[in-house]
């Protein structure tokens, strides 16, 4: 491909910064957003852990801050903890870890990691940052709109959701959201296809454009079922139809004026179609990022890089046939859970493959254990629990005793926060000497990695037990139900544990500012790693290569015997 | 960064990995999440139906001639829009010009028929909350309806685009000609299941 298209006329401030059209600078823009509202969600769930650890008693500090009806004498009230729940998980999954793992990571790294002079829809990709920060203020405006944010869990079931306040704002900005995060995706998909650099061909990509573009499918094909669903669910609020309201509805007392005749298990199994492969667009990305920083510093090829390729394919494929092992005691027929059951259990298999090709990477590896790679390791054990803990999950038979139990949260937490958020936040390490040409603090990064995963562990590590034990999700009081209190204990625990995490972040928080301006200055290629990201100058100009790079071989060809140097990059001729 | 380069100059180059241009794939992935967006409404209408105790049968309550003539205008729109691209191949502006009109006016047509329906409809009374039936009507003609609207803008779009000489001589142009027809195509194709499944099954 030619490109034989450098103009000459300057930037503007506003053009080079806001309204950038440059992959790196949305995808910066992607990842401080991302950060922040993960650091929102994070403050709501704080909020709702004093509650559960201490429930009835006033919120310290903050707790007069919030209007009499939410907190009234600074004791948190039942509709602002429900409201704090739906919020919580969608700001978590939907405004944070998502446009982190893809906006962010994949807008950054993945034109690069091609060869590619840019995105290809370069406009296109800033739209979609536009629609998503809108989407998110929307999304965060509504607390403070007439009767709160929604209430009825991130999952939105119907027919509370219908009645409860506060939902029309949610389905509104997520039907916003939806429509970002599919620009976002043809935007992948078209620019893996077409725009790879000569002699990268698909077997030549890295593990994590191959994350990336097998998380744009599931993005692509997935959401517009829910945004179908978000409009049905709209039309029932704003225009009273029936869709998810049985007949003969009674609301305290009173019956339902609507026309009635709909099905409210619709959209369980419509919102479930999206939001089994969401989770898998939660974690393929961060382990795309896991395999890169384990390649580089066991300085050794990937172990089964086909294997791996091919399980995430698979995972994908598989992602759109699991969904109802969520609603395993909704009711359904036992014929119909079986199904579920069984392709839930081939789908683990490849997840197991994915797993055991990064453990099989560390074999003889001389492995370097900097930063990011403490992250990359610490992701295999914690999120192995995550998965593992999975399993009873997706078996009816102990799904039923476990489903409504601390256990559900415990497990998808070690999924999605000591696993993709660990791994996401090593990647913050590894490639922000390609951002700014400078290298991250090892010492606060050392304090950050321990206090956050030993503390991880200290929240998520008590919702197995207190699950296990029979501890009842989503109540606003655990100790109103006698059966909670032998473990309330454990609520104790995992909060303080929830505020010394939230004390690990200030060390991240301030080591990322303080060395994008007085950080250790780096080279082009600090960590010796073989990928096209680094041969490239950090931070890499608008355009990216001087000259359309060539690739020569694969992603990982490192201590290649015969080689003055332990690694030879993809664009080295010899 | 003194320096930048056009982001859009490789975005016709057919030289690509594909052999499609960037423009033309991404119409088409566009179209996938569409397909995925429209199946489940179809899903959801298949399954309240099943589940329903009463459900109308289409023809005794939906204007079904209005409906035929609407499928007429839109299929022959179709038509137009080929007319169109092929006349924008051949580098003839009278003719394309001519060809988008037409187009155009069709799809105008469909939406003041689609309109003379609705009327008739609420001057019964009868909207989205009068039974699950009018729900999944109105929700997917509606949306149908939208899409319309859409493919108009983008269209229009064009011709005006075409007078600007500018846009015309711009090797973008064909492309994106292509890309509105084949998304109009699309939204002909939704009405042609949404007529059986709606008014005549």
């Amino acid at each position: 491909m030619a490109h034989d298209n450098h103009g000459h006329h300057e930037l503007s401030f506003t053009e080079r910064y806001v309204f950038s059209v440059d992959h790196k600078v949305i995808g910066l823009q992607y990842l401080i957003t991302s950060f922040l509202f993960l650091l929102v969600g994070f403050a709501l769930m704080g909020l709702m852990r004093w509650q559960l650890a201490f429930p009835g008693s006033p919120i310290p500090f903050f707790g007069h801050l919030f209007p009499a009806d939410l907190a009234p004498n600074g004791v948190m009230s039942g509709e602002f903890y429900n409201s704090l729940g739906a919020m919580h998980g969608t700001i978590m999954v939907f405004l944070g870890v998502v446009p982190l793992a893809v906006g962010a990571y994949g807008n950054y790294v993945l034109p690069l990691q091609i060869g590619a002079p840019d995105m290809a829809f370069p406009r296109m990709n800033m739209m979609s940052y536009w629609t998503y920060l809108p989407g998110g203020l929307l999304m965060l405006s509504s607390f403070l709109m007439p009767g709160g944010a929604a209430q009825s869990g991130w999952t939105s079931y119907p027919p509370l959701s219908i009645i409860n306040p506060g939902q029309t704002v949610w389905l509104l900005s997520m039907v916003i959201l939806i429509t970002s995060s599919l620009l976002g995706a043809i935007n992948f998909l078209v620019t893996t296809i077409n725009m790879r650099a000569p002699g990268m061909s698909l077997w030549r990509m890295p593990v994590f454009c191959w994350a990336q573009f097998v998380t744009s499918v599931l993005l692509l094909l997935a959401f517009p079922p829910l945004e179908a669903a978000s409009v049905l669910q709209l039309m029932d609020r704003v225009f009273h139809t029936s869709f998810y309201l049985p007949k003969d509805l009674v609301i305290l007392g009173k019956a339902y004026a609507g026309s009635g005749g709909g099905q409210p298990l619709l959209w369980q199994h419509l919102f479930w179609f999206l939001a089994h492969p969401e989770v898998y667009v939660l974690v393929l990305p961060p382990m795309g990022i896991v395999a890169e920083i384990i390649a580089n510093n066991t300085r050794k090829p990937l172990h089964g890089y086909k294997t791996m390729v091919f399980s995430m394919i698979a995972i994908g494929v598989m992602s759109f046939m699991v969904w109802a092992h969520h609603m395993f005691i909704s009711g359904m027929s036992a014929s119909l859970s079986n199904f579920f059951l069984v392709t839930t259990m081939i789908i683990s298999v490849p997840s197991v493959a994915l797993m055991t090709c990064l453990v099989f990477s560390l074999k003889g590896g001389s492995i370097r254990f900097n930063v990011p790679m403490l992250f990359a390791l610490a992701f295999i054990p914690l999120f192995a629990i995550g998965g593992l803990t999975g399993l009873p999950l997706g078996l009816t038979v102990t799904d039923i005793y476990l489903h409504d139990t601390y256990y559900v949260i415990g497990h998808f937490h070690f999924v999605v926060v000591s696993g993709s958020i660990i791994a996401l936040m090593g990647g913050t390490y590894y490639w922000f000497p390609k951002w700014y040409g400078r290298k991250m603090n090892d010492k606060l990064g050392l304090i950050h990695f321990w206090g956050s995963v030993i503390t991880m562990c200290g929240i998520f590590g008590p919702m197995l037990f207190m699950g296990l034990g029979g501890a009842s999700r989503r109540l606003y009081d655990p100790t109103a139900q006698l059966h909670n209190l032998p473990v309330q204990g454990w609520n104790v625990v995992a909060t303080y544990s929830a505020y010394l995490l939230a004390l690990f972040q200030i060390p991240f928080i301030y080591n990322f500012f303080n060395s994008m301006w007085r950080g250790e200055k780096t080279p082009e290629n600090p960590w010796q790693a073989t990928t096209l990201e680094w041969a490239c100058p950090s931070p890499p100009p608008h355009g990216n290569f001087e000259k359309t790079p060539t690739v020569y071989r694969g992603p990982y060809e490192y201590s290649v015997p015969g080689r003055k140097t332990d690694f030879w990059m993809q664009t080295d001729k010899n | 960064m003194s320096q930048t380069y056009n982001p859009t100059a490789f975005m016709n180059n057919a030289d690509t990995h594909s052999g499609v241009t960037n423009a033309k794939l991404g119409v088409w992935l566009f179209l996938a999440s569409e397909i995925m967006l429209f199946a489940t409404l179809f899903t959801s209408y298949i399954v309240l139906r099943m589940a329903s105790s009463s459900w109308p049968w289409g023809w005794d309550v939906l204007n079904v001639p209005l409906a035929t003539l609407n499928t007429v205008i839109l299929i022959t729109s179709s038509v137009t829009i080929v007319m169109a691209y092929a006349k924008a191949y051949d580098k003839d502006k009278a003719g394309f010009q001519k060809w988008m009109a037409a187009t155009i006016l069709l799809s105008l047509g469909f939406l003041v028929v689609k309109a003379f329906e609705y009327g008739a409809e609420f001057k019964l009374g009868i909207g989205p909350h009068t039974s699950v039936f009018y729900a999944i009507y109105f929700t997917m003609t509606g949306l149908h309806g939208i899409h319309i609207l859409g493919g108009i803008a983008v269209n229009a779009g064009l011709l005006y685009m075409s007078s600007v000489t500018e846009h015309w001589e711009n090797p973008l142009f064909l492309g994106r000609v292509e890309g509105a027809g084949l998304y109009w195509h699309f939204v002909d194709i939704v009405w042609i299941f949404l007529f059986p499944a709606l008014y005549l099954l």
